[in-house]
């Protein structure tokens, strides 16, 4: 089934145009409401006019994730705030989270290409579907709520939390699809099975997985346990949140809702775009986007994109499985976390070392990240207590800045490996399975 | 009456206890007493050395985190019932026992004691039925 195949089957021509004046329409709307594109713009000597058709989108500025930092909180806003009828935040590197202000339109457009995903995964009407996202300030649990009530699915807002109870809903209701993250979907399989139940009990045929990268692997163990079918969802909240691009029944890269969300690759370093199917950074331009459109965001997420008419019949570039990231972005149970965040709070702490390791496992199914310091020489205690108590102090201090917890090493100074040039500050030990 | 004991931070992994005897061994100082004080991801390796001093040089030396720390050290006799006599002084006293640990040999037993207030500590033990000990 195909939600909208008007957009999502396009001819290729067809397409071109339609981005080509949703081009020009967004950059015109940016340099006359937003002072940071206008100035960037007048920089570059480049004014709304040279913007003819999509191909003239390499001649633009690039967005970056520090551009939301610098001009937090509402410096890239191009709506006034009157227009503006929700928020949504994502963690930031330096405390500051990067603010997303959508209008009525931004909001409506979220819940269509939500609904194109869920159709693509084979929702109707007809499912129950459990949300199990967090509900909150994080774009994945109300961005996908909207979009089941949109496409007219019974929508079951779980969030996450009280699994076993959750277990019984999905039991009780006959709920058919779920939207999580991989990982909570492989913790409910095993608390399912602590419950002394198993795939058979439950009617759970369609899993809408995605906020944390996932592996060919991870699907089978999941699909196996949970007995239903699990699909990629992607997006990313500066963009617009879930939805920004879905699998097929193909399952041969994740389609693209390229009327809204125009992609590119780019080779990080010279910042040149790239050819379709050469592996770089993803970016994209919000085409249609009011509350807070962006030109050319650059998410950091390596991948490539695939032209080409799908199977399903659906013409939009398909993005590949992403492979990593061009900066030191962790996702740790769906929360993004960056070593410099951990840095900064140990540089506070005189008690340290400038020396720290992140060792991110995922254990029982479940991120756990590990932080090592070295205890200074002079800090060192004879009594425990004390020890303890500087332990838990950089425990609360993480916390509060990771919105996370994380299990604190206390190591011997000197201990943790020095390397020459670039730092080693991470061991990822979840990608090895 | 006190005595310096070391004190050297340890992170749980095997070997380091073993790197500190070495240490010590290759620098001729003598291990009288220890004990090991631990956590989930850290050990406190407490110790009673013939040169506390050179002790702590060449330790620090091979990066340890070292310490010294004042304890009380006593010599009872390794008969049933002794140390509660001596412990009912120092209840009696208020004085609290941060930890403590003993060893015992022939008739005699000593035993280390980080207490809350030191002075105190050495104070109350010296009119009760032990030596407090200037060295081992």
């Amino acid at each position: 089934m195909i939600w909208n195949p008007n957009k999502e089957c396009m001819s290729r021509d067809e397409m071109h145009a339609l981005q080509s004046k949703r081009l020009q329409k967004l950059v015109t709307y940016v340099y006359h409401n937003t002072p940071f594109y206008r100035n960037k713009m007048q920089e570059m000597d480049l004014s709304p006019e040279d913007i003819k058709t999509i191909d003239d989108i390499v001649k633009l500025p690039f967005t970056t994730k520090q551009d939301l930092r610098d001009n937090y909180p509402y410096g890239l806003q191009a709506a006034p705030a009157s227009e503006i009828v929700r928020v949504h935040a994502s963690s930031g590197t330096t405390g500051n989270p990067t603010i997303v202000g959508y209008t009525r339109k931004d909001l409506a457009v979220w819940s269509e290409v939500m609904a194109r995903c869920l159709t693509a995964y084979g929702i109707t009407r007809d499912d129950t579907f459990s949300v199990s996202y967090g509900y909150g300030l994080f774009t994945g649990g109300l961005g996908a709520h909207y979009g089941v009530e949109n496409l007219g699915a019974t929508v079951i807002p779980t969030s996450t939390g009280n699994t076993e109870k959750h277990i019984r809903l999905i039991r009780d209701l006959k709920i058919t699809g779920i939207a999580c993250t991989p990982s909570y979907a492989l913790y409910l399989a095993e608390t399912l099975e602590k419950m002394g139940l198993s795939k058979k009990d439950i009617s759970l045929r369609v899993g809408a997985f995605g906020a944390e990268p996932w592996t060919e692997n991870m699907r089978h163990e999941i699909e196996e346990r949970l007995g239903l079918k699990g699909f990629n969802l992607y997006g990313l909240s500066e963009i617009m949140g879930p939805g920004v691009s879905y699998e097929c029944e193909m399952q041969n890269g994740s389609h693209i809702c390229e009327d809204h969300f125009y992609p590119e690759i780019i080779n990080p370093d010279t910042l040149e775009q790239l050819p379709y199917g050469e592996q770089g950074e993803l970016v994209f331009t919000t085409l249609t986007k009011e509350g807070m459109p962006l030109l050319r965001y650059r998410t950091k997420d390596l991948c490539t994109l695939m032209t080409g008419e799908c199977e399903c019949g659906r013409t939009a570039v398909r993005m590949g499985r992403i492979t990593g990231r061009s900066d030191d972005m962790l996702i740790i149970r769906g929360i993004n976390v960056f070593p410099s965040q951990v840095e900064s709070v140990i540089l506070e702490m005189k008690e340290f070392e400038p020396q720290y390791m992140l060792v991110v496992d995922r254990v029982n199914n479940l991120d756990t990240l590990q932080v090592q310091v070295e205890v200074r020489r002079d800090f060192f205690n004879d009594d425990i207590g004390r020890m303890l108590a500087m332990k838990k102090m950089l425990a609360d201090r993480l916390k509060s800045v990771l919105s996370i917890a994380a299990d604190i090493k206390l190591m011997e100074p000197g201990s943790i490996e020095r390397s020459q040039g670039k730092g080693k500050h991470v061991i990822d030990k979840r990608i090895l399975k | 009456m006190t005595i310096k004991q070391l004190s050297v931070f340890l992170e749980n992994k095997s070997g380091r206890i073993n790197e500190v005897a070495k240490i010590l061994g290759q620098n001729n100082i003598n291990m009288h007493a220890f004990s090991m004080a631990e956590t989930t991801d850290f050990g406190i390796l407490r110790l009673i050395v013939t040169e506390v001093d050179k002790a702590v040089e060449v330790l620090r030396e091979a990066s340890f985190a070292v310490m010294l720390t004042d304890v009380v050290c006593i010599s009872c006799d390794n008969v049933s019932g002794a140390l509660s006599t001596i412990l009912d002084n120092l209840t009696e006293a208020g004085i609290f026992i941060e930890y403590m640990y003993a060893f015992a040999e022939g008739n005699s037993a000593n035993v280390v004691i980080r207490p809350s207030d030191i002075d105190r500590c050495v104070e109350v033990l010296v009119s009760c039925p032990c030596s407090v000990m200037n060295k081992i």
